[in-house]
């Protein structure tokens, strides 16, 4: 599903790569965590799977493309396979919670009536039934990312990548979430999440890869945070 | 993306950031009629230019002691001559009848015109008014001939008076055009920045560039076709309140533009106006909209 091979990648005017010679090959259906320290090239390789970024030497394999051969106006239809869920959970403020999620179907085009009929059902599978009338800032912060990760899945993309999306909650919060990210990984959604959660990453006890200064010091199935801290 | 989306889109977009957008028109509205204006004044110099000289003559003043002989061998010869349209005969007395008529207001310029002071003349009228030279050398120092004057001349100061009016038209549109574009381009940065999120959104979850960038453009194009209507306006009150009901009015001796000018003038404005405002949003969406 997602391989990278030898993946460097150095931005203009740093002395050090945020990307050394990284390879790691993550299959279908898989969840994995994208551990290590702020600046350690967690955020680069999120990127770099969105095509937000290209490498500077390296391939990087998404959905069965190599991203570096596809052109320009097929970034698109790369993006609608990869849903994105953040720490600030980049609603619309001014748009209700169903309006939020129906966003992302009607700017790919989507018949109305298919959004009056999926938006329900993907606010339903977050726990937010009922609530799609709210605007964000009548929800909680949980409830907000909720609507975040309805959003990125409303489309079923056969990606989810999930950067922080623990960031700005709390504990208790944060464990719904994570049940939540877990049940949309059990739809055959591989799930790629990069966290500083160590609570949360030991008791998932799901594939580990640790990312410091830019390189790969360990890749675990089952693994724990690490032992750094 | 669909029409109805697409509309509610704009239509956010245009309230978000309503100051900018009317100003915007007006400024678009303002500069595009400045410009329907210079091709109008330019409209008008062409007509007097048609009238005027297709009016004046070219004059063939002939000597004092000219023969019956010379005065019909040179007439014989004006009627043949391939590059001329008509020939009249004027003289003195009938010279000395216009000159009476011309000069009314001036007793005492008339009082010095004794009867035989005016030359006689033919008055030649030239299929092409430019080929002026040609046929005058051809008959300068022919017997019985004193001079040849075109009266165009006395034109020339007034047309350059008003090509100086007709190229500072231009020249103020220009400017006043270069000042829409410039309000165009920081609108729509504006306007881009203020939906950075919506438009992060769009381009994380796969929208296609076009349908990113279509509501920035369709309301460049929205406020181009308002802009270019209230150009249009302007025009035809122009036209109705400074023409027709006031120079028309004082100014007789020469015709005026008329409404079939002014409509093809809308015509220039309008397209020049949407294609303005889509052309530059586009080139500041490419730069300041990353898709």
């Amino acid at each position: 599903m997602i391989t990278l091979d030898n993946v460097s990648k150095h931005y203009p005017n740093t002395a050090r790569p945020a990307l050394s010679d990284v390879t790691v090959s993550i299959d279908k259906g898989e969840f994995v965590f994208l551990v290590g320290s702020s600046g350690s090239g967690k955020s680069t390789f999120l990127r770099l799977l969105l095509k937000e970024e290209a490498p500077t030497s390296g391939t990087v394999h998404v959905a069965g493309k190599d991203l570096a051969k596809l052109s320009h106006w097929k970034v698109p239809a790369l993006r609608r396979q990869i849903g994105c869920v953040f720490q600030d959970f980049r609603l619309l403020p001014n748009k209700t919670v169903f309006q939020n999620v129906a966003f992302a179907l009607q700017v790919i085009g989507k018949h109305r009536h298919t959004i009056e009929k999926v938006v329900p059902e993907v606010l339903d599978l977050v726990g937010l039934q009922g609530k799609g009338g709210r605007l964000p800032d009548e929800l909680s912060g949980g409830e907000q990312q909720r609507v975040a990760i309805a959003r990125a899945f409303v489309n079923k993309p056969m990606i989810l990548i999930a950067d922080e999306p623990t960031g700005n909650l709390d504990p208790s919060t944060s464990v719904g979430i994570m049940k939540l990210l877990d049940r949309i990984n059990r739809t055959g959604t591989t799930v790629v999440m990069a966290t500083h959660d160590a609570v949360i990453v030991d008791s998932m006890r799901r594939r580990v890869v640790e990312l410091d200064h830019g390189k790969v010091v360990r890749d675990q199935t089952r693994g724990v945070y690490g032992y750094s801290k | 993306m669909r029409s109805q989306f697409l509309a509610s889109e704009v239509a956010i977009g245009l309230r978000r950031n309503l100051t900018m957008t009317f100003a915007l028109i007006i400024t678009l509205g303002l500069s595009l009629a400045m410009f329907g204006s210079a091709l109008l004044i330019r409209k008008q110099v062409d007509l007097m230019k048609d009238e005027w000289y297709d009016k004046v003559e070219v004059s063939m003043f002939l000597d004092k002691s000219v023969t019956q002989d010379q005065r019909l061998t040179l007439k014989e010869s004006l009627e043949a001559h391939p590059e001329i349209q008509q020939v009249f005969y004027e003289s003195s007395a009938d010279a000395l009848e216009n000159a009476k008529e011309q000069f009314r207001d001036q007793p005492d310029l008339l009082a010095s015109i004794g009867p035989d002071v005016l030359p006689e003349s033919f008055r030649v009228k030239l299929k092409d008014p430019a080929k002026f030279e040609d046929v005058a050398s051809e008959y300068r120092g022919a017997p019985g001939v004193f001079e040849v004057k075109d009266q165009r001349e006395f034109f020339r100061p007034l047309f350059r008076i008003l090509d100086v009016f007709r190229r500072a038209a231009f020249l103020g549109a220009g400017v006043a055009l270069i000042a829409a574009s410039l309000l165009i381009f920081n609108t729509v940065r504006v306007s881009a920045f203020t939906r950075r999120r919506e438009t992060g959104i769009m381009r994380l979850v796969g929208a296609s560039n076009l349908s990113i960038q279509l509501p920035f453009l369709v309301e460049g194009a929205l406020a181009g076709v308002i802009g270019a209507l209230f150009a249009a306006g302007l025009l035809a009150g122009g036209k109705t309140l400074f023409i027709d009901n006031l120079l028309s009015k004082v100014i007789t001796f020469t015709p005026f533009v008329v409404w079939r000018d002014v409509w093809a003038v809308v015509g220039v404005v309008f397209p020049v106006g949407v294609g303005l405002a889509v052309l530059l949003s586009l080139l500041t969406l490419r730069k300041y909209l990353r898709v």
